[in-house]
């Protein structure tokens, strides 16, 4: 029990940290070069051998090993060493109730494939991510530099005003899957729907055969877009990644809470805000794209048409690999998502920032809950 | 399964901690950490007792007693609420005064 | 001894020893703050093995998550250096007698707490302190209370804005 939940956390930890992470670097990098028409990442050679500038994360993991852990003088020491490691620790912390596969049934075992399958378990990443807050905002204090107490400052600000946000922004998916846990979630997505039945509010029945015909899966994108938009927007924005890197914006404050950094201990913030994107893409799936499912083909489905073949136990083998293929090809489209938006839009003010939060998004996301709630009431049940 | 005299026992020490915290530190930001801490222990104390009355009374056909901890939460709320008056009473005072020793504030006292 | 004793012995431990840190040694407030949350953490750590697993998600999201990052928001806001004031010096008698009085209630309560007659710790029902339960209680049996708890936070926003406000116009 102990050791396969052990087995898990290692997985998704190592999928992530040792797989997704340099790929994501360098992937950012080129994604960059392509959108600004420049050549990008491909200096870094082993012996004349550069594949594509691949080899740029290893490079860069070296040199940063190898560089001097500064400490400005007057700055408090121990706290200076300890935020990078609270903004990184809790990020990873966040994989453990991310599903990135179903509940499979071999033999007389299940195996369900989360580390810690919880019955609060977006409650759970919210509260994480609260908690990774304070290594920016600590950073920026430990550092006796005013640009990064600036950076702190905007850093809490920030942090505090998305966070709440945030939650708002997810409550209707909460009422329309009825739970708060991941894995149910997931399951729940795992249907249809007929594409037009929300015309039954406005009074539509007598639908042609054609169109009743036409059905979408049941993610949460599909089943409520405006929450989408929003939570994404929110998610980004506690990421703190441009377009709303206000604490580290290079052009007024250096880089912010992270100016007095070096060596790995740079490489710390820079790894937790990576992860971060990981975290921000294996959320956004598991909720609204579906997680592992594969549209329009139920787990039953896949399993009862190879079968016939090769037998249940295989049958239920391969379902789980193109779960677990499905969930990561999504993962990857939703960070390539957040890079396509990070390297096109230009960083906010700090005053639009603010408004865009209090004043644009906390409203829409009110109005979104009581649409959803009155829809749901038109409706008897939206799925 | 945790005794509960010793979740109480925490809870009092806890609590404890904070009156001496609240009564000698005279940086008004302490004592407001100070008084967060006894909520804290209040808290801890309502969920254990909440704790108890379940496992005692509620059975698996019963409903489930869940006042103690609707109060926690409900401490929490006040808790945030008193911060926020709290910190806007702090950022007034050092405005005025430029101090936030509360021995600073003793205007009513002249 | 199973796992869920030790860890509520490894949270306790700790709690107690953040916050007498907080309280007695550490002059300086951010190294106060951060002694503070771990105390939040631990509680929650221990809220969850008692069973209450939503109050202690909401203890970290609310208490460890937006009190404490308001209170570091404050201090570095207005960049206070550390401080060091020591009791006033017209209330060291007093302040002895208060002592010795919380040292008897404490010993007092806890030897109340400690001595028993409390009853054996029994199972609770499936589903105690879920989500599911409380969102149940809250809504239902205790719907008037939430909706003033929404009235206090409102009352709470309009006074802090007031407070913190240089001139009202």
């Amino acid at each position: 029990m102990f050791l396969v939940a052990l087995i898990k956390s290692l997985f998704i930890t190592l999928v992530v940290v040792g797989f997704f992470l340099p790929i994501l670097t360098w992937v950012e990098r080129k994604q960059s070069a392509l959108m600004q028409d420049r050549i990008g990442a491909n200096r870094a050679s082993l012996a004349g051998v550069s594949i594509l500038g691949l080899l740029h994360p290893v490079a860069d993991v070296l040199k940063l090993m190898s560089k001097e852990n500064a400490v400005p003088g007057g700055a408090n020491r121990l706290l200076h060493l300890m935020a990078p490691l609270i903004a990184a620790i809790p990020v990873i912390a966040a994989f453990a109730v991310i599903p990135y596969g179903g509940n499979y049934r071999f033999g007389a075992g299940e195996l369900s494939l989360v580390a810690a399958d919880i019955d609060w378990g977006v409650l759970y990443v919210f509260a994480i991510a609260s908690l990774a807050s304070f290594g920016a905002v600590l950073a920026g204090w430990a550092s006796n530099n005013n640009w990064s107490l600036l950076g702190g400052i905007r850093a809490a600000a920030q942090m505090i005003s998305y966070e709440v946000t945030m939650g708002l922004t997810l409550v209707p998916l909460f009422m329309v899957f009825g739970t708060l846990r991941l894995t149910q979630m997931g399951e729940a997505q795992d249907t249809v729907v007929p594409a037009f039945a929300f015309l039954r509010i406005f009074g539509l029945d007598g639908l042609p055969t054609l169109l009743q015909a036409i059905s979408i899966p049941a993610w949460g994108l599909f089943l409520n877009p405006p929450a989408f938009i929003l939570f994404l927007t929110c998610i980004m924005a506690e990421n703190k990644r441009p377009p709303f890197d206000l604490p580290e914006s290079e052009s007024e404050l250096v880089a912010g809470y992270s100016t007095e950094y070096s060596g790995m201990r740079f490489g710390l913030f820079y790894l937790s805000e990576f992860i971060q994107v990981v975290v921000v893409a294996g959320l956004v799936t598991a909720i609204f794209l579906g997680g592992w499912t594969i549209p329009w083909l139920s787990q039953a489905e896949i399993i009862g048409a190879i079968e016939p073949w090769f037998g249940e136990s295989v049958a239920t083998g391969a379902c789980l690999l193109f779960h677990v293929t499905s969930f990561f090809a999504k993962v990857a489209f939703v960070i390539w998502l957040q890079m396509l938006i990070r390297w096109s839009l230009p960083r906010f003010r700090y005053d639009q920032l603010m408004d865009l939060c209090w004043k644009v998004i906390l409203p829409a996301s009110l109005l979104n809950i009581f649409a959803t709630a009155f829809v749901m009431l038109a409706l008897g049940d939206v799925r | 399964m945790i005794p509960y005299d010793h979740v109480l026992g925490l809870s009092v020490l806890l609590f404890t901690i904070g009156v001496i915290g609240a009564l000698t530190r005279r940086n008004l930001i302490v004592i407001l950490m100070c008084l967060e801490l006894m909520l804290n222990a209040v808290n801890l104390a309502f969920v254990g007792f909440n704790r108890m009355w379940a496992g005692s009374v509620s059975g698996p056909e019963t409903p489930v007693a869940l006042d103690g901890q609707v109060f926690a939460l409900m401490v929490i709320t006040v808790a945030a609420s008193e911060v926020a008056v709290g910190l806007a009473i702090l950022i007034s005072l050092v405005r005025n005064r430029d101090s936030i020793n509360v021995e600073d504030a003793s205007l009513l006292r002249w | 001894m199973t796992a869920e004793i030790i860890f509520f012995y490894a949270f306790a431990v700790l709690a107690l020893a953040s916050a007498l840190a907080m309280v007695t040694f550490l002059r300086n407030v951010v190294a106060g703050v951060m002694s503070l949350v771990v105390t939040m953490v631990s509680l929650s750590g221990i809220f969850v093995l008692l069973g209450a697993e939503f109050v202690g998600v909401i203890q970290i999201m609310v208490y460890a998550g937006a009190i404490m990052v308001l209170l570091l928001f404050v201090v570095m806001l207005l960049n206070l250096e550390s401080d060091d004031f020591g009791p006033p010096r017209s209330l060291r008698g007093v302040s002895k007698l208060v002592g010795v009085l919380a040292a008897i209630a404490v010993a007092a309560s806890l030897g109340v707490a400690l001595s028993g007659g409390l009853p054996a710790p029994a199972a609770v029902p499936d589903g105690f302190g879920g989500t599911r339960a409380m969102g149940r209680a809250l809504f239902s049996e205790f719907v008037m209370p939430v909706e003033t708890a929404g009235l206090l936070l409102l009352a709470a926003i309009v006074g802090a804005v007031i407070l913190a406000k240089k001139r009202i116009d």
